[in-house]
């Protein structure tokens, strides 16, 4: 079967969740046999000089076409490289560097964070939905030419591109909801974003959820008829040899981690106010807040009025190795979403035999057992289960061992083959 | 003739209220009484009750030929006489009739036969006390909670004076051999073994309303020519299930109720059965065998194994640190920490950590006021973490590492002074001995009383904390 697929990024240049799943289902895929894929993505970071490059139409597009081979594919891929305005998302260091400088060299940049929510720096927001608009003609003349059997787009900034290509090429679509906009924004939805999300779901002939969680929001927020959509929940990549770092404990406290966004849609107040419950009944233990974000300087200010700021971390952006570093310093992972399509990082933490703590808000939540599970709301449950996992060792070492395995259970080559059953339905 | 042994087991646990670890050395209240108080009123009003009423019905209507066996927890008896003393009465009428058999059981629906010998006997004893309070009699046959049994905790049950004991019948056991017969215990046949026909007792207790069972509706007509159908040397058939199948587990509307109406006279009518207690049973037949159950069964689940309540880590770490604390639970002998040592042992508790309904889900919800086997855990072990501390409040002993270490700084501080004093004195003496000991003896009086001050005050605060509870 070949594929045309727009999506995200890849290495080096991973970022975040949907980068790290439409990277890892891709691979999944290119173990099915007689599966070709043609992966087209935006190519635009921060650091480029964007004032290069006027995006008109279709002919006056730069394409990078190359074809890449990971020691890790079976087959080569074909991986196309559009230029475009749109970032998918970005770090949030870069992003604020990126912005202001923006701002001061008057280019043209647009933001959206790791899951896609836009953040529209003032006067080029509105040209966004014309980088959208553009990259889909882009994507209509790809698919004039190509030769494939499926579309499959992942999430919103690419649904037009694959509306476009359905249109030209009469072929079915298929798209990815990573997450909507009701996850990125809080309820509070953006109106543009919502019309395009609409629009995606409606044309398309199916569409992947990637937890039930998701699936409930697309069918009752959008009206989506259940028949249509169909879970499957994402996996892990297994951990290369050189990820598995072991740092020396310097310190015999325990360490409980929250590490993500610092912001609303990641619940990181919970963690604080859960954390300060604790530090009143033990002393041998310390809180990190590993990541940057709209929020970070509250939760700073947060923790130092409630006094615990001596025994509160804040490590600001990790990125690569520090991950796994400090995750092999953890005894605990938390992760308090307020709401969470997938969310992937607990996978990593149990990979790396930290114990984890998750929000019932949280896809990944459908698919673990060996992991607690608390409302994000729930400070007193939290805090409980943060003593629990640090004082009964039977637990912790229930999780360390159960866990690990439960997490290697959970492989992209089962992914892909529900996808593929997916393509299958609709061809 | 042929006969059946009807036996229901009666229970409600205590189940605890949400027990954060910030209320450990604060609240020491464990049970969530709304919860407790209120499933036992449903459970009361729509099995206890009606199903009593039935059953003295049918006692009085057969005259006497109908007889059953009961077994009630001490936690189910504590709970009826906080919630629905009206029970109580209505299993004393019952017992009146004499047609009714009680049987014997350790008080807290524990585990203490796997692990405490000691504990086992004291709360067997304490139930037989109960039982003998309740109804006027002494119970001659042994039923151990969740019917777990093994030869070593039969010859136990045996030396304690009982005459039989009651356990599952199950094909890893039994092999081809028919739970139709009396058995006897392979270390003391003494001991008279009854066990259950899990076939026939599930179809009633959990198959009874179960649409997609090939037997369904289930009437008692149905049943009875089943029973007929055995083969004819058979002697007894063994119904032994949780009295709260009529009316709570199969609800009232599945019509469980009526069945238990028509089940005596179909039995006698087209059976030709007759009905039995354990106590007539063991009486009146031979045993055939010694049945060999070297590793302990029970009655739950398919595997018929111990794993619902000791299956994983959890419930190990936490069986394992309640019964470590049970010598100091003895030595202190404070009445309201035994009281909930013995409830901190009901074996539900252990049962609510259980990982091994995972894949069936709904099932293990029905039971478990917990969300998840890790949330009753950490609930648990935060409640014996409080227990733990007020135990130990309660006794302070020279065993425990900190009092002695406290104990022996003391006594350092103590020979020091002594000795400081006694070089003063000496220098004193040296020099001008009136004034210098007149100056110095004082300060070293002091110190020493303020030493003896400390040295009071671990054995103070036991006192005042001990008066507290």
């Amino acid at each position: 079967m070949k594929v045309l697929m727009f999506g995200w990024e890849f290495p080096p240049h991973i970022s975040g969740g949907l980068g790290t799943a439409s990277y890892g289902l891709t691979k999944g895929m290119s173990k099915i046999p007689g599966m070709k894929i043609k992966f087209v993505v935006p190519k635009a970071y921060g650091d480029e000089d964007q004032s290069r490059m006027r995006i008109l139409g279709a002919n006056d597009v730069v394409i990078d076409r190359r074809l890449i081979n990971h020691e890790t594919f079976l087959r080569e891929i074909e991986y196309i490289e559009i230029n475009s305005k749109i970032v998918p998302y970005t770090d949030p260091d870069e992003y604020y560097t990126a912005v202001r400088e923006a701002e001061t060299t008057g280019r043209s940049f647009v933001f959206t964070n790791f899951s896609g929510k836009l953040h529209f720096t003032g006067k080029y927001g509105s040209n966004l939905y014309q980088e959208i608009a553009d990259y889909a003609v882009v994507a209509a003349s790809l698919a004039e030419k190509g030769d494939f059997e499926i579309i499959h787009a992942h999430d919103w900034l690419t649904f037009p591109a694959g509306i476009a290509a359905k249109r030209v090429s009469g072929k079915p679509l298929v798209i990815h909801v990573h997450a909507t906009d009701f996850d990125r924004s809080g309820g509070s939805v953006n109106p543009a974003v919502f019309d395009i999300e609409m629009k995606g779901m409606r044309i398309a002939d199916k569409i992947i959820a990637v937890s039930n969680l998701t699936r409930n929001t697309i069918i009752e927020k959008y009206g989506i008829d259940p028949e249509k959509v169909v879970t499957v929940h994402n996996a892990v990549e297994p951990l290369h040899e050189a990820e598995k770092l072991v740092l020396e404990r310097n310190m015999d406290d325990k360490i409980v981690t929250f590490l993500g966004r610092v912001t609303l849609q990641k619940g990181p107040e919970y963690f604080v106010e859960a954390a300060y419950k604790v530090l009143q009944k033990m002393d041998n233990v310390r809180f990190v807040m590993a990541g940057s974000g709209e929020l970070l300087n509250r939760m700073i200010m947060r923790a130092a009025s409630l006094r615990i700021a001596n025994k509160f971390h804040f490590t600001g952006f990790l990125k690569g190795d520090d991950v796994y570093k400090m995750f092999s310093l953890s005894d605990v992972y938390v992760m308090p979403s307020v709401s969470e399509p997938f969310g992937i990082s607990p996978l990593e933490a149990m990979q790396s035999n930290v114990p984890v703590i998750i929000s019932h808000q949280s896809g990944v939540s459908e698919v673990l057992q060996y992991a607690l599970k608390v409302d994000f709301w729930d400070i007193d449950a939290m805090a409980d289960a943060i003593y629990g996992l640090l004082n009964y060792s039977a637990l912790s070492d229930m999780f360390k061992v159960y866990g690990k395995e439960e997490v290697e259970n959970m492989k992209w080559e089962n992914a892909a083959l529900k996808v593929n059953e997916v393509y299958k339905s609709v061809i | 003739m042929r006969t059946i042994c009807l036996y229901f087991q009666i229970h409600q646990p205590f189940r605890f209220r949400r027990y954060r670890f910030f209320d450990i050395g604060r609240e020491h209240y464990y049970y969530d009484d709304y919860m407790n108080e209120s499933i036992m009123r449903k459970v009361a009003d729509r099995c206890y009750l009606p199903a009593n009423k039935i059953m003295l019905d049918l006692i009085k209507k057969h005259e006497g030929k109908f007889r059953v066996a009961y077994s009630i927890s001490g936690s189910a008896i504590d709970q009826f006489e906080l919630y629905a003393p009206e029970v109580l009465e209505s299993f004393k009428k019952l017992a009146k009739t004499g047609c009714v058999e009680f049987l014997s059981e350790t008080y807290s629906h524990s585990l203490s036969s796997l692990t405490n010998r000691a504990e086992f006997e004291k709360q067997v004893g304490k139930h037989r006390q109960k039982i003998k309070e309740l109804f006027g009699v002494e119970p001659g046959v042994f039923r151990n909670t969740e019917l777990i049994y093994s030869d070593e905790i039969g010859a136990m049950v045996a030396d304690m004076g009982y005459k039989g004991i009651i356990t599952e019948g199950p094909k890893h056991v039994l092999g081809w051999k028919s739970p139709n017969y009396m058995y006897y215990n392979a270390i003391n046949p003494k001991l008279k073994v009854l066990l259950k026909n899990f076939k026939l007792s599930d179809d009633i207790a959990f198959r009874f309303s179960d649409r997609s069972w090939a037997e369904f509706p289930l009437t008692a007509d149905k049943f009875a020519s089943w029973l007929k159908a055995l083969d004819k040397n058979e002697e007894t058939v063994n119904l032994f299930m949780d009295y709260e199948a009529f009316g709570e587990r199969q609800g009232v509307e599945t019509g469980i109720h009526e069945f238990l109406k028509a089940f005596p006279s179909a039995v006698f009518k087209i059976a030709k059965f007759s009905f039995s207690t354990p106590s007539q049973l063991i009486e009146s037949l031979q045993p055939i065998a010694p049945v060999h159950v070297p590793n302990a069964i029970s009655w739950a689940d398919e595997e018929r194994d111990l794993t619902a309540w000791l299956g994983n880590e959890l419930q190990w770490q936490a069986f394992n640190k309640l019964y470590e604390l049970r010598e100091k639970v003895e030595s202190v002998g404070d009445p309201r920490l035994s009281k909930d040592f013995e409830y901190l042992q009901i074996s539900d508790h252990f049962y609510y950590m259980s990982t091994k309904y995972f894949s069936a889900g709904e099932n293990f919800s029905y039971f478990n006021p917990f969300g998840s086997p890790y949330d009753a855990f950490i609930n648990y072990m935060n409640i014996l973490s409080d227990f733990e501390i007020r135990l130990n409040s309660s006794s302070v002993s020279d065993n425990d590492p900190e009092v002695s270490r406290l104990r022996a700084l003391l006594d350092e501080k103590e020979s020091l002074i002594i000795q400081y004093a006694e070089q003063l004195k000496k220098k004193a003496v040296k020099k001008t001995p009136a004034k210098t000991t007149s100056k110095k003896t004082p300060a070293a009086k002091t110190k020493s009383v303020a030493a003896a001050k400390i040295k009071m005050e671990p054995a103070k605060t036991t006192g005042k904390k001990t008066i507290k509870k």
